[in-house]
């Protein structure tokens, strides 16, 4: 019953799309990742007119539907389209691709800035206390102890951060953005084979999920040499 | 127009539409939430029996629907159910397209999906529980529907809160994506607010300030129920 003739061609139309599935999670986890830094960095500075912009910052985008915010900026920001050509920014905007990454890293910088922000409170004072009685400066301080340490805090929560930008890029297909799920939807409307194409397509997404926990497992290991097994002692 | 009396509540006035519609995606929320708990707690016993063909099929599917996005299940479920329905409906003699209601495939999709996170969130809590509560239950002589009454499912129910608070969220901004469907729900109201009045921007702002709002009720509401459920734990 298996018509592996039209699995075929499905699963080579998909593979036209996984490029632009790539593009966008890579763009918008970078973009995010900065944005992220930015908020966590207000949430962490004690300076109150900075605190409250990342406060607000993250309660608005976490508290929204990324399809919302995919619209607002897509459409939305074509209400000001006079405003926005004069300053030169139309290009950007016109440009589903663009508004897709901004809504994007916008959304996950929000998610991503309280795992930034709940890892850096995790380093152990007594760490910091041991950093500073060696008379490391701040900026070293922060490379070498706080950095390293609440990386590997981070890792786990981040690592599943990713895995969610990945989905939902599935929601640059409704601004007409041909990504793996924006061809699948094209390939059900015209065949009606629903099951067939979101096998094919599910496959897809689950191969880059599980491409992306192996990495994350890697760098966990490279992260924690104080949990890999110890070298045998030689004989002296 | 002003935004102020677009959004109104007076004659030409989007604001009692988009409070309608508003209601819809509670209600939308409300019965996927409802489904995906069933469902999440089938596949929360499936994945705790020693049965080992119940134990992998629940694993195949919180594995699945945890890594496909939600569009696509929508996607799925909304041409899928055509194409099934059309089917069954050619049996009879019906031809052409025949639409599912939308709102049950939103329900149908949100539940399935909110169920494969319920399900983890279950599990977490059975696991959590603590075994004396169930010896002493067993001591004084209940049987086991008793304890799983009275014993384990207000202690689950109570560790699974603040996770089910989390599903809640998630599964409110999913309800979004049943915009696709047509179903006139806050987001699909808001874009036919904006097509018809050519000021996307004040539609989506207000779409998503009553989401804003919607979420924000729901986090101090299970604050509220989480503080209730623990009033006898320390």
């Amino acid at each position: 019953m298996i018509d592996v003739a039209f699995l075929e061609a499905t699963v080579r139309s998909l593979l036209g799309g996984v490029p632009l599935t790539l593009s966008l999670t890579a763009g918008s986890v970078a973009l995010g990742g900065v944005l992220a830094a930015l908020a966590a960095w207000g949430r962490l500075s004690g300076v109150a007119p900075a605190d409250w912009l990342a406060r607000l910052y993250i309660f608005v985008f976490r508290g929204t539907p990324l399809l919302v915010q995919i619209f607002l900026i897509y459409y939305g920001l074509g209400q000001f389209r006079p405003t926005l050509q004069a300053w030169g920014l139309w290009t950007v905007f016109r440009e589903p691709y663009w508004c897709a990454l901004l809504a994007l890293a916008l959304n996950t910088g929000a998610y991503t800035a309280e795992i930034f922000r709940g890892a850096v409170l995790s380093v152990p004072n007594g760490a910091l206390v041991a950093g500073r009685a060696c008379g490391m400066p701040r900026v070293l301080l922060f490379r070498r102890v706080t950095l390293p340490l609440a990386t590997r805090q981070a890792l786990p929560a981040y690592g599943n951060e990713v895995i969610s930008v990945v989905k939902a890029t599935s929601l640059a297909s409704t601004i007409t953005l041909m990504e793996i799920t924006g061809i699948a939807q094209k390939l059900i409307a015209q065949s009606f084979r629903a099951l067939e194409v979101f096998v094919c397509a599910g496959a897809f997404y689950l191969a880059l999920t599980f491409v992306i926990i192996g990495a994350l497992r890697l760098a966990e290991a490279w992260l924690s040499p104080d949990l890999r097994p110890r070298p045998v002692a030689r004989p002296a | 127009m002003s935004a102020f009396t677009l959004l109104g509540f007076g004659p030409g006035g989007w604001g009692g539409a988009l409070l309608l519609a508003a209601g819809t995606t509670l209600a939308l929320a409300l019965c996927g939430f409802l489904l995906g708990a069933v469902l999440g707690g089938l596949a929360a016993s499936a994945k705790l029996s020693g049965l080992l063909p119940l134990r992998l099929a629940a694993d195949g599917y919180t594995t699945l629907l945890r890594g496909v996005p939600d569009l696509l299940v929508i996607y799925l479920l909304y041409f899928g159910g055509s194409a099934a329905l059309g089917q069954f409906a050619g049996l009879f003699g019906v031809t052409g397209f025949v639409g599912v209601p939308a709102f049950g495939v939103g329900v149908a999709a949100l539940g399935i999906i909110s169920g494969a996170y319920q399900a983890e969130v279950f599990r977490g809590a059975y696991l959590a529980l603590d075994r004396g509560q169930i010896e002493a239950a067993r001591a004084v002589g209940m049987h086991r529907g008793l304890i799983l009454r009275r014993v384990v499912a207000p202690l689950v129910a109570r560790d699974a809160l603040p996770g089910l608070g989390n599903v809640w969220q998630i599964l409110l901004k999913d309800s979004a994506l049943v915009s696709v469907t047509g179903l006139v729900e806050l987001l699909r109201q808001a874009q036919v607010g904006a097509g018809s009045t050519r000021q996307p921007f004040t539609f989506y702002l207000a779409a998503g300030a009553l989401y804003l709002a919607i979420t924000s009720l729901s986090t101090w509401g299970f604050s509220k129920a989480e503080a209730h459920a623990r009033r006898g734990a320390r």
